[in-house]
């Protein structure tokens, strides 16, 4: 029988979308010194909002702003007041989930059920888990009376704009740091709610400040003297820039910078699970892009699969409660996936796409398996911001292991197998920050995140990423 | 109604000997129990609207199996339950009957009686129904009891204490001698899902019946808790369409025992498209084992169509 789900429409009045939004120095929503900038809804390609951006001397105010906040009300607050804050955050954050979902959706293209269901109540549970760390430091493992570094600067990328927003403000805040914060200029509206939620939760003015705008304004905060630690997400190219910058400042680096994720599927994995979490994996999540490692055994088998399952998840409108693929963040994005795509396929790949139609506007992209893929492809080790899936075959544990290490980076893997030995064997051979034992993008503000090598310096999460805002 | 079809090579030597058997069940592909059920409730998810709702309602409505399986049922009962078959929504004459109403054996002629010219079936369960714990002879017996009433299908359990023993041959040759015995029925084979401990014998569990020659493959008798559950269900779909891949055959899954609302049916739906697909959203291939499901159907398809509730009083009582 036929079946086909009518609309459901999550309404976009929920998102309290404003024409404009100002950005947030000391407290109070001002309009910055830069050019506005148009935020646009990649499901239509069409202006969602305007957004005041930063000039260089904003910048220098909102530090100014932050660096007061420190010295005169944070740092001096003992760690049971700061905690306050921290819980009322996170309780604003579920009581505005639903706003906070629509707009992550309408500004980012994630489906509207993945901002609702992971990505809202992940960012509320980084603020819960940390605002109950604030008055336990001292048992953390890094001495009794543990100091925060002061000023932090921090920098976003677009992917999971609010969950990445909230997993670095969060951990400053509880340890006492102030936060300049710049979001990601394709992606900036949640971070904005998220200053107002702030205001809301009665912040003192100046702990947070958020200002939006491009890459000059980043690297305008991340340079700027005034900063006692840098916290960075994005790309390997910047983050280079970045660790020049500050090299001999003394500043205090994080570094997230991503790279792919790599999924290891061996001939003796739960298959039916092993393709939900491929899936889950390339369709995005905190993470952009993976790949999948597939024993030659069952490659054809678990392709298979593979292309059933893609072939029947629903692509479109974000806000449709039933669409499991959303729209590519923004144009230039999508540009790049359709570049290293096709340079692959120039090489000799095989490219398999998903059936279903994609909408006429907006940045869509079908579900796409790259097969007969090989290590010299950029395809094989660079990020593909998209549901697009590089594949490669192994023949022994041994190879799947040096094919998941022939990376410059090693930020999370997935290994699949129902044998423990060599679950164990892999987790120790796969040099990646995080290994996932028959599962896939899993998320918990308790466990530490990073990577190895390129992926970055630092970890986000978990007891140890409080040593990251700690001055230890 | 038994599809005869002959297994392809690999398949007809699994199901050659115990050893064999074995050997085929327990190299299939283990389960991830927490990826199975992230999947099932990731699926609950999916949001049925307006024109979907209803289409589902009534897809639903034909492919219950109405249900009553008391020490107390009178032949009274079973008749009533069969007037509810035949028109579910006495006032909305366009409502379709259910698939069939389902029996003990000897409450099959009553039913048999009462649905006469209606297109409802009468199901029946047998086999020393709900624990199976009886010799093969007898099981033989009730199942005859039930096909000589004139039951259209025939609901069997298998015979769990066996099969955690690891005795598939007997599991197996128990399933072929039923399936022999009803040679016109359509043949359910009921796995007590609750009672086989794991995702992974659940699977091998399907296979077994699958391989045996069963027409359905059903989760519960409805006696047992947990019954029927949304992961369990999914398991049986992947199995139904990984057979239909290897052999051509299409068979089919019922969930028995625990469904009751309009929106956990709908759930059980959506599992069956998206997992097994679109082919087995018919009454031929899926089946709702319920007895109080029906009223909640009813309702809510008033409610789509009349724009508010009613109440429980205005449909049927099953």
């Amino acid at each position: 029988m036929e079946w086909t789900y009518s609309p459901a429409l999550e309404s976009r009045e929920v998102a309290r979308l404003r024409p404009h939004y100002p950005m947030f120095v000391d407290g109070k929503f001002t309009e910055g010194g830069g050019e506005p900038l148009t935020t646009i809804n990649p499901a239509t390609g069409t202006a969602l909002a305007d957004v005041s951006t930063a000039s260089a001397a904003n910048v220098d105010t909102a530090v100014r702003a932050a660096r007061r906040a420190y010295e005169r009300v944070w740092s001096r607050m003992p760690g049971a007041e700061r905690a306050k804050y921290l819980l009322r955050i996170a309780r604003l954050i579920q009581e505005r989930a639903r706003e906070l979902a629509v707009l992550e959706s309408l500004d980012t293209g994630t489906p509207i059920s993945a901002s609702r269901d992971v990505h809202v109540p992940a960012a509320a549970a980084h603020f819960f888990h940390h605002g109950g760390w604030a008055d336990k430091l001292g048992y953390a493992g890094y001495g009794p009376d543990p100091r925060p570094f002061g000023v932090t600067g921090q920098v976003v990328s677009p992917d999971a704009a609010l969950l990445s927003t909230a997993w670095k403000i969060a951990p400053a805040l509880t340890c006492g740091n102030t936060v300049v914060l710049k979001p990601a200029e394709s992606t900036p509206l949640s971070a904005l709610v998220l200053a107002e939620i702030c205001q809301q939760a009665d912040l003192p003015p100046g702990v947070v400040n958020v200002l939006p705008g491009g890459a000059d304004i980043g690297a305008a905060l991340v340079a700027h003297d005034g900063l006692n630690k840098v916290a960075f997400t994005g790309s390997t190219d910047v983050g280079r820039q970045v660790t020049r910058t500050l090299a001999g400042t003394g500043r205090s680096l994080t570094l997230a910078l991503g790279g792919p994720a790599v999924v290891v599927v061996f001939d003796d994995a739960p298959l039916d699970q092993a393709v939900d979490g491929v899936l889950a994996g390339a369709l995005g999540g905190p993470l952009t892009g993976s790949r999948l490692l597939v024993q030659e055994s069952i490659a054809a088998q678990l392709l298979d699969m593979l292309r059933t399952r893609a072939a029947a998840l629903r692509i479109g409108d974000p806000l449709d409660k039933n669409t499991d693929v959303g729209a590519v963040s923004s144009a230039e994005r999508l540009g790049r996936i359709e570049e290293l795509a096709g340079n692959a396929v120039a090489e000799g790949a095989q490219r398999w796409v998903g059936p279903s139609p994609l909408p006429d506007q907006g940045f869509f992209c079908s579900p796409t398996l790259i097969c007969d893929v090989n290590q010299a492809m950029r395809i094989a080790t660079e990020d593909i911001p998209g549901p697009v899936l590089p594949v490669l075959t192994f023949r022994t544990p041994e190879e799947a292991a040096a094919l998941a290490n022939h990376t410059p980076t090693g930020l999370a893997a997935s290994v699949w197998t129902d044998k423990g030995s060599r679950m164990l064997w892999a987790a120790q051979r796969i040099r990646t920050g995080v290994v996932w034992s028959n599962t896939a993008c899993r998320f918990d503000p308790t466990a530490p995140f990073g990577g190895y090598r390129e992926a970055g310096i630092g970890r986000e999460g978990g007891r140890a990423g409080l040593q990251e805002y700690l001055d230890v | 109604m038994t599809t005869t079809f002959s297994l392809p090579g690999d398949l007809a030597e699994a199901a050659g000997d115990d050893t064999s058997l074995r050997r085929f069940l327990h190299r299939l592909p283990g389960v991830d129990a927490a990826g199975l059920q992230a999947r099932a409730a990731v699926l609950a998810t999916r949001s049925i609207k307006a024109g979907a709702k209803l289409q589902a309602i009534d897809t639903a409505i034909r492919m219950v199996d109405l249900t009553t399986l008391e020490g107390a049922d009178t032949e009274g009962r079973v008749r009533s339950l069969c007037g509810t078959a035949r028109r579910p929504d006495p006032g909305r004459p366009e409502v379709p009957p259910v698939a069939t109403v389902c029996v003990y054996p000897d409450r099959v002629g009553t039913a048999v009686r009462a649905l006469a010219g209606s297109g409802v079936g009468v199901a029946s369960v047998a086999t020393a129904f709900p624990s199976g714990r009886s010799s093969l002879r007898i099981k033989l017996a009730d199942t005859a009891l039930a096909v000589e009433s004139g039951a259209d299908e025939i609901d069997m359990v298998i015979d769990r204490g066996a099969f955690l023993a690891g005795r598939y041959g007997q599991v197996f040759e128990e399933i072929t001698a039923v399936r022999s015995a009803c040679p016109d029925a359509r043949l359910k084979v009921i796995l007590e899902t609750g009672e086989l401990a794991t995702y992974d014998n659940v699977r091998r569990a399907c296979w077994l019946a699958l391989l045996a020659g069963t027409d359905f493959i059903k989760t519960s008798t409805g006696k047992i808790s947990p019954a029927a559950t949304l992961p369990v269900t999914h398991l049986m779909l992947q199995a139904v369409r990984d057979f239909h891949q290897r052999t051509g055959a299409r068979c089919g899954v019922k969930a028995a025992g625990g469904i009751r609302t309009t929106k956990d049916a709908i759930r059980y739906l959506v599992a069956v498209h998206e997992i097994a697909g679109p082919g087995w959203l018919t009454p031929r291939l899926f089946r709702l084992g319920a007895s109080s499901l029906l009223g909640d159907l009813l309702m809510q398809r008033r409610t789509q169509l009349d724009g508010h509730y009613s109440g429980a009083d205005y449909v049927a009582a099953p």
